[in-house]
Order: structure tokens, then C-alpha cells, then sequence
């Protein structure tokens, strides 16, 4: 635990000293690095942590050619409104959200150590995202509405072969009472 | 992570031909306050709301500063969302306001055109036994609180000379006590954890914690990330009783996923325990309930403590515990009720139900109290991760918005806002802290914490807050 407490404290230190100011005037919420389009952006912090816990690398990398694609993405936000988005392979899913305007939260901003930024992901692309880390399912588990396809948004990178992602905001709000959901103990 | 309470703020307002602005008031109590911003959009929609938060406390951000545990300082990381919520310049913080005592509800409600109740649940639920309240027995919220800088809690000086300390509840606060009683002092003296605790930890002699539990092990209340935790610990080792798993295997497979995954590193953990050699070890105890505190042949401390063995009825979440007439005595001299919070009423004016414990209300308009809202803990109950508190935040923003829309609070008439209580302290010989003059006490933590190679040193003390905050 120390030295995952280390990693922890390395990286967030590592996400503070890179972070920018907000790049964009629609969201003055400046919690995640600015995406400058280069790789030094907010995802670099997210791969050397699975670097330094071990994980094998998965094969998300972002070669100069990659950069250059761009790779569409539908965001679904909680009144079922479609945003389609163009993102740059290598963009984080959270942060381009946030680019965007579009309503996902992201409170631990991207350490793995909330479930804020719970999305569904389509079902033909969520077979092409790497396994998630124990870590991760970890906050999922914590997520209220759980279904096969969620995953954490501030992990997902995106990639030429996610191009037509559809990203849906689980309607926690709406179906809270309605479906009379009883919010799990702390 | 543990628990967090979500104050929110809301900005909303319909345009109505008027160029006033509408004054909104979020009202929190210590311990529990923290500003959680809604959605900038709406924000950015509508320019004619004013946010108002009241903090008893100098400091903000409740929870998130007085109840994750030091060793979680990514969960800490949503302070920053805070600190923009509370810098936008339509917010404005004001710490050092102690409301039902300082200024009325009544007061705050002809000033504002809606009121936010959003503070928390600050006391804790008491296990009603015989000897509760010898010395050594404390509840989670004062420990953490010690640990956590909590001013009220600088003089707990908590006795860590034994060898055993006990847990009762099994939730996440319990297994951050747990936790930071055997955590390498190596690790915690890089934390904001206070020095302290720190010192008092580094000379702890406590090498075994038991963590007790009325339910058995499907029933258990912690996530899973904290018992990662647990079992990760290092120079430490799982005790379990494989009693208390028969006939876990056989459930498994029809466990939905979170509690599934829970339940296999539990058992994984109960079967492996860990190197022989390790110095200290945790585990839990379940079908357990405390009935008594065993005090030592002086009469003066607690020295053990009673528990009855219960048996289940019916499964899963709503299983009970029913007594059986056993009994078995422990040996500890640390006992720790981590059982739940509790919200207290906060003015006569705001209803109260005292069996629940939280202010009565519809989806968070409280009963029968035009333009008085509440959220998070005290409209709810003490319970839920981060994302359940921050939506249920959400949901009474949302309705506070459907309100001014329908018409139901009267945005005709001009508020004072914070001009008319801030004079009216004044009078009575209370001085607010601003979010800046927060800011300050800020620095001077952040300061201090960098001479001990922490990310800050708590201030511990109200005085010596609002000496820096106003100098």
C-alpha cells in the first residue's frame, strides 16, 4: 500500500505540475490538463500510472500519425441529448467531455478514486477498450447503476478503431426516487 | 473513500424583465460542509443568481477535509472544484457562522429567497451499552476526527498502549480507522495527516485490530477498495474465523457484481492470511454485537469488551441479526464505535424527525417550509460514495430550479442577501471569513506542512484560524 500510495501522490503531483489553465471559456473547470492536442496533455499522467503499477501497456499508443486522426464521439448526457464530438486519438474521454460542455463529472479528477465520471459505453466499442484495471472496476463497483457496458470515462483513451463511440451519462438523477434505488452503505 | 456531504450551489434564474439579483443561500455546519458545483451551464445560462454559503467553521470543505482519511488525498483532489465553485463571482463564502446560534433560520429566510439546509450529520449514533463512556472507548467520528485536525477533537489524546483494539461497524470508516492504526508510520508522516496523531501512532503499541460486525460477511458495508486496502497493508496479515464463512462459496455465483468481487477478496483474504511473520494483523469478526464495555479491576478504563453471538435471519441485504444467548468476551484497550451518524436538529424553526434523523422533506423541499431546502446527509441520511451525495445535490438544485420556474418562490421581491446578515452579525460581535481570508489559512497550512514534508499542517486551533484569516 505504500507504494501504490507513492505512485498515487507521484502522479497527482505529476497531473499538478502539468495542469494549465482551462483552454477553454466554456468550462473554467480547469481540474484536468489541457488537451494542447499533444500527449503531454491530461492522458500522459493516467498511462505511467499503469506503467508504474505494472500493468502491461496496452496497445494505446499515440504515434504521430495516430495524433492526427480524428475519431468521432457521441456523448448522451442525462436528458438524452446527443452531442457528437471530433477528438484527436489519444484525447481522455472525461476531458473531452468537459471540453465539450458536456455534464460528466470528474471529482477525483481521474486518480481512480471516485466514480463520477460513470458513462455506458456502446456495446460494439466496449469489446475494443483494454480490460479495465483491478483498480478501476474497484470504483465501479461503487457506481450507482452498474450495467455490463460501464466504464470509468477519465480512462478511457481514445483510439482511430473507437471512431462512432457512443458515451451515454447514466440518468443517475432521473430514476433516483422512481426506481426506488436504495443508495448502497459508505 | 468515505463519506461526503454535498452542499451545492445553485445558480439559476429565469429571466423575469427584473435586473435584481436573486439571492440563493446554502447554509452548512462543520464536519460537513463542501461546496459541490451543480453544472457551469447553468451557471452560464442564467446571470441572475447569487450564491450564499455559511460555514461554522473558518474553513471550508466539511468532509472532505475532516473525514477522508490522510491516505486518500486523490479523493481530496474534488477540493479543487470547490475552491473554483467558490470563487466564482456570484458565490461567496462565509465561514465562522454558527447558524441557530449566531443568526436564526428565520433571519437567513427573510434575507434570501431560498434557503439550502446542507449540513450534514455531526453526531453519532451511540451503541446505548453499559460502559460506553470509559475512557478508551471513543466513536470513529472522534478518532477521525483527531486525526483529521478536527478542532474539537485536538484534546482526544486516544490511548494507543494495548494490543488489541476492537472496531465495531464494518463500514468504510471503520476500515479507515483500521487502517490508519496499522499503516507504516512511514507512509502516513507524507500525509496531511496532524503531527499529533502522527507522534501518538509512531509510539502505538496497538498490533491486532478486530473489526465487528452485527451480520455476516454478505452483509458487510465497506467497498472493496478499502479492503484492498487492508489486505495490502504491509508487515500485516488477515485473522478470520472460517466459522463466519459457511456457506459463502455457495452464494456467490448469484451475487450481483459489486458485492460479488467484494465478497471473493474477503474470502480470498480469510483463506490466504498473509506472511506468518508479519508484525501486526486485522480481520473481521461477524455475528457479533457489543453489549457491554468491560472496565479493568479499577473500574477506571475499558479492558475488554462483551459481545453476544447472533444468528441470521433471512439473506442478503435485509438479513437480521437475532440474538442466540452466546456470549464471548475480547480482551482490547482501544475500543472504536464506527455505527453511524447522525444529523441534529439545527434551529426549531427547520422540522426535525428525531427517529430518522434528518429534516423531513419531498425530494428535498422540506415539509410544510416554503423557500427551505435540504440535501445530502440531513435530507437523506448518513449514508453513500461520493457520486450518490453529489447527485442527490444535483436533484435539489434541480428542484430549487423547477421551483423558481413554476413560480413557487417569489423572485419579485428584492433579498438583502449576505449585505443584511453580514451587518446583522456585526451587531451581535460575530466577523464572517471570507473565501480570500480562507485562502490565507490556506497558505499558512500549506507553509507549515512543507517545513514536515506534508502536503499541509492543520491549524487545530479556531483562534489561532481567524488570527491568520484576518491579519
Amino acid at each position: 500500500m505504500a507504494a501504490s500510495a507513492a505512485v498515487r501522490s507521484a502522479v497527482s503531483l505529476t497531473q499538478r505540475f502539468v495542469r494549465v489553465s482551462p483552454d477553454c471559456s466554456i468550462c473554467p473547470l480547469y481540474r484536468l490538463n489541457a488537451c494542447t492536442g499533444a500527449t503531454d496533455g491530461f492522458t500522459a499522467p493516467s498511462r505511467r500510472l499503469r506503467t508504474s503499477i505494472g500493468v502491461c501497456q496496452s496497445g494505446d499508443s499515440s504515434s504521430p500519425e495516430e495524433e492526427e486522426r480524428v475519431v468521432n464521439v457521441v456523448y448522451i448526457d442525462r436528458c438524452g441529448q446527443r452531442i457528437p464530438v471530433q477528438a484527436r486519438a489519444g484525447e481522455n474521454a472525461l476531458h473531452l467531455a468537459h471540453k465539450h460542455g458536456v455534464d460528466l463529472e470528474g471529482a477525483c479528477e481521474a486518480s481512480l478514486a471516485c466514480s463520477t465520471c460513470h458513462v455506458y459505453v456502446s456495446s460494439e466499442h466496449y469489446e475494443k477498450l483494454p480490460e479495465p484495471e483491478e483498480r478501476e472496476d474497484d470504483m465501479l463497483d461503487m457506481a450507482p447503476m452498474l450495467q455490463e457496458n460501464s466504464r470509468l470515462g477519465c480512462q478511457i483513451v481514445l483510439t482511430p478503431e473507437l471512431d462512432g463511440m457512443e458515451l451515454t451519462l447514466p440518468k443517475v438523477t432521473r430514476n433516483f426516487y422512481v426506481d426506488g434505488h436504495v443508495p448502497k452503505p459508505h | 473513500m468515505v463519506f461526503l456531504e454535498a452542499l451545492m450551489l445553485i445558480f439559476s434564474s429565469v429571466s423575469v424583465g427584473y435586473k435584481q439579483t436573486h439571492h440563493f443561500q446554502c447554509f452548512t455546519k462543520s464536519q460537513i460542509t463542501h461546496c459541490l458545483f451543480i453544472s457551469l451551464h447553468h451557471f452560464q445560462a442564467r446571470q441572475d443568481a447569487a450564491v450564499d454559503v455559511y460555514e461554522r467553521l473558518p474553513v471550508p470543505f466539511g468532509l472532505v477535509r475532516f473525514g477522508v482519511a490522510p491516505d486518500h488525498p486523490e479523493v481530496k483532489n474534488v477540493i479543487n472544484t470547490f475552491t473554483q465553485t467558490a470563487q466564482h463571482e456570484r458565490c461567496s463564502f462565509h465561514g465562522n457562522v454558527n447558524v441557530g446560534k449566531d443568526v436564526t433560520i428565520d433571519e437567513l429566510r427573510q434575507a434570501y429567497h431560498a434557503v439550502v439546509l446542507s449540513y450534514g450529520a455531526e453526531g453519532n449514533r451511540s451503541m446505548g451499552i453499559p460502559g460506553e463512556d470509559l475512557p478508551g472507548v471513543f466513536s470513529a467520528k472522534d478518532f477521525v476526527g483527531w486525526y483529521n485536525g478536527l478542532p474539537s477533537n485536538k484534546e482526544l489524546r486516544p490511548d494507543l498502549s494495548c494490543e488489541t483494539a476492537v472496531i465495531l461497524g464494518q463500514g468504510n470508516v471503520a476500515l479507515d480507522v483500521a487502517r490508519i492504526l496499522l499503516a507504516p508510520v512511514e507512509m502516513l508522516k507524507e500525509t496531511d495527516i496532524t503531527q499529533n496523531a502522527l507522534k501518538a501512532l509512531a509510539g502505538s503499541k496497538v498490533r491486532r485490530v478486530l473489526i465487528v460486525g452485527r451480520r455476516g460477511p454478505l452483509q458487510i458495508a465497506c467497498t472493496i477498495k478499502e479492503l484492498r486496502e487492508m489486505v495490502n497493508l504491509p508487515n500485516s496479515r488477515a485473522d478470520m474465523l472460517p466459522a463466519d464463512f459457511e456457506g459463502i462459496a455457495e452464494a456467490l455465483k448469484d451475487l450481483p457484481r459489486p458485492r460479488k468481487r467484494l465478497t471473493e477478496l474477503m474470502m480470498k483474504a480469510a483463506k490466504e492470511g498473509g506472511d506468518d511473520k508479519a508484525e501486526k494483523c486485522w480481520g473481521f469478526r461477524f455475528f457479533r454485537s457489543p453489549v457491554e464495555v468491560i472496565a479493568g479491576a479499577d473500574g477506571k478504563r475499558a479492558t475488554g469488551i462483551r459481545l453476544a453471538l447472533n444468528k441470521l435471519e433471512g439473506s442478503g441485504e435485509s438479513a437480521r441479526a437475532e440474538v442466540t444467548g452466546q456470549m464471548e468476551d475480547v480482551d482490547c484497550g482501544l475500543i472504536i464505535s464506527s455505527i453511524g451518524y447522525k444529523s441534529i436538529p439545527i434551529d426549531p424553526a427547520v422540522p426535525f424527525d428525531p427517529r430518522r434523523a434528518i429534516v423531513p422533506n419531498e425530494m428535498g423541499r422540506v415539509q410544510d417550509t416554503a423557500g427551505l431546502y435540504c440535501s445530502g446527509w440531513v435530507k437523506r441520511g448518513p449514508t453513500g460514495v461520493i457520486a450518490t451525495t453529489m447527485n442527490d445535490s444535483f436533484d435539489t438544485a434541480r428542484v430549487l430550479i423547477q421551483d423558481m420556474e413554476a413560480g413557487k418562490l417569489d423572485l419579485s421581491v428584492n433579498k438583502p442577501g449576505a449585505q443584511a446578515i453580514t451587518a446583522l452579525l456585526q451587531t451581535r460581535g460575530v466577523r464572517t471569513v471570507l473565501f480570500s481570508q480562507w485562502e490565507k489559512i490556506n497558505a499558512e497550512e500549506e507553509k507549515r506542512g512543507k517545513f514536515l514534508g506534508k502536503p499541509r499542517e492543520k491549524l487545530l486551533d479556531v483562534d489561532e484560524m481567524l488570527k491568520i484569516a484576518w491579519s
